[in-house]
């Protein structure tokens, strides 16, 4: 017996579109446990535009995106928890959470979709060299000072890593008054969306430092400069090379790490490349009836794909918990090689897959004119011309369930770059 | 003859970032547009290097509600040369609850003839 046919952790963009989604697709009770004050996640501090070109063909800001997926949602029937934190997913699926007005309760799903998302790599993993003054922050907390509190969190301004947090900040920042002196970049790349760059800092003659790092941080109470060098191609600093920056703040965008606590003590496999968990073509983990979408899964440049993996995921979390899950079929396994870092899935049950799979994937560095190509057993089954591949940018290919129709389980489908 | 002049642009109008190469000539005619796979990386062109415009996205503090600022933005996109002017405009303006997306915080905002608009509900 169970409480919910759909218990949802987290209330993101993801948990959202999963929610929804799995009402959509006919389960009955869903629930949606969040552990802030209001719905959402992140979105609610992103007030930039970009967001829903590809879900509404128009440019929303995040809490007006958010909002479409919020009220549609309530619409929907979706029953909501916020204020409540999810202590443990059990592999029986049963969903444990602690709230200040209810204490702790637990509640048996018939499926569970795990949409947690991301944290900011924070300062203590960067070995920073220097004191640990007041004045360092991840770029996502300064946005959520700026957005949500109004607050500033310096004047002069150096941003280390080219994320697109950190590129939003730049430009916020500026248009707050600040003054940012340059984005330092680790890698010969951007690793954030073209078009951040563009806005964020071209249109105010902000410095992109590519191949720099910060090698030292100055002050002891409060930051007071920054010392920029260039690196080689292994990422070392190259001694002599330093520039200082005198300056009150340091941001920090290096990186985004799904946050799978509670996947692990599920006994969800993660993968060491995306640590998120390890999916099959409907987005299940390793854990039966145990599903995953969005940033804990993977972390995503665009929130419209991030709808579009969780519809998936809420809708295959509807189906098992209506069926108790499918008897499993012919399973693949998806290998990502030549110029391809990952894959999401990783594993595709060839019987049960739907019609047209999109695989989504990124690539290990730039590439110009090159085919994205799917092997199975030395056959071609799907490729993709592109001019330019950069890891800032998602890539997707489609499968095909007629192509795939002939694998045999020893088979396996490599997906990889080649020249055009 | 006036002389021909490329600039090469970044489309920003979708997340594929098309370079795109604008012949300008010397009167700030365009002559032509290529690199863009569609229609909005054509139309992006010839606005960013005739006419450039942005969408200003901010907050403002927002008394009555639960929230300390409710977010906001230009209705439609305004001249790049009157971001900062609208930022400006923009200092000791307060919103009071309730707010509704796409409620009118600033008219005509810094005379651009653009409404500033509620982005979330306070």
């Amino acid at each position: 017996m169970t409480d919910y046919d759909v218990v949802v952790v987290g209330g993101g963009p993801a948990g959202l579109a999963a929610a929804l989604s799995a009402r959509r697709s006919g389960a009955g009770r869903v629930l949606v446990v969040e552990r802030d004050c209001e719905l959402g996640g992140i979105l609610n501090q992103c007030v930039h535009n970009g967001f829903g070109l590809i879900t509404f063909h128009e440019e929303l800001t995040g809490p007006e995106y958010a909002a479409r997926f919020e009220d549609a949602a309530q619409e929907a029937g979706v029953e909501f928890l916020l204020d409540a934190t999810v202590l443990d997913v059990a592999a029986d699926r049963s969903v444990t959470f602690v709230s200040a007005r209810r204490g702790v309760r637990c509640v048996r799903a018939g499926a569970v979709v795990l949409a947690m998302g991301c944290r900011e790599r924070p300062a203590g993993a960067l070995a920073l060299p220097g004191f640990r003054p007041a004045g360092v922050y991840t770029a996502g907390c300064a946005q959520r000072l700026a957005n949500r509190e109004g607050l500033l969190v310096g004047r002069e301004v150096v941003i280390l890593g080219s994320g697109d947090i950190g590129l939003i900040m730049a430009r916020r920042l500026t248009l707050e008054g600040a003054h940012v002196a340059c984005v330092a970049e680790l890698m010969p790349y951007s690793s954030g969306l073209k078009r951040n760059v563009v806005q964020c800092l071209d249109d105010f003659g902000i410095p992109l430092l590519l191949s720099h790092t910060v090698t030292r941080v100055d002050g002891r109470r409060r930051v007071e400069a920054v010392e920029v060098s260039r690196v080689d191609e292994a990422g070392v600093p190259i001694p002599g090379t330093g520039q200082t920056y005198p300056c009150d703040t340091l941001l920090l965008s290096v990186g985004l790490l799904p946050e799978n606590e509670l996947s692990r003590s599920a006994g969800v496999a993660l993968s060491p490349v995306t640590r998120g968990p390890i999916v099959d073509d409907s987005l299940m983990t390793s854990v039966p009836g145990v599903f995953a979408c969005g940033n804990v899964l993977h972390v995503h440049d665009l929130v419209d794909y991030v709808s579009q993996e969780a519809e998936r995921a809420g809708a295959s979390a509807a189906a098992f918990a209506a069926s108790g899950g499918s008897s499993a079929g012919m399973r693949l396994s998806v290998r990502a090689e030549g110029g391809v870092r990952y894959t999401v899935p990783q594993v595709i049950d060839v019987s049960r897959m739907p019609e047209r799979l999109e695989v989504r994937l990124r690539v290990d560095g730039v590439y110009e004119h090159r085919v994205l190509v799917a092997h199975l057993g030395g056959r071609c089954v799907a490729r993709r011309r592109r001019d330019i591949l950069v890891p800032g940018e998602m890539e997707q290919i489609v499968l095909r369930r007629e192509d795939l129709a002939g694998a045999s389980p020893s088979d396996s489908l490599v997906i990889c770059l080649e020249e055009a | 003859m006036a002389e021909k002049n490329a600039q090469i642009l970044t489309c920003i109008r979708c997340p594929r970032g098309c370079q795109v190469s604008v012949a300008v000539d010397g009167d700030g005619q365009v002559l032509s547009v290529s690199g863009n796979l569609c229609a909005r990386g054509d139309a992006y062109a010839r606005a960013e290097v005739t006419n450039p415009v942005r969408t200003v996205t901010t907050t403002v503090p927002v008394k009555g509600g639960g929230a300390a600022r409710v977010s906001v933005k230009t209705a439609r996109e305004v001249p790049k040369g009157a971001v900062m002017d609208v930022m400006r405009a923009l200092a000791g303006v307060t919103a009071c609850a309730p707010v509704e997306i796409g409620d009118v915080v600033v008219p005509d905002i810094a005379g651009t003839g653009v409404d500033l608009v509620a982005t979330s509900r306070a």
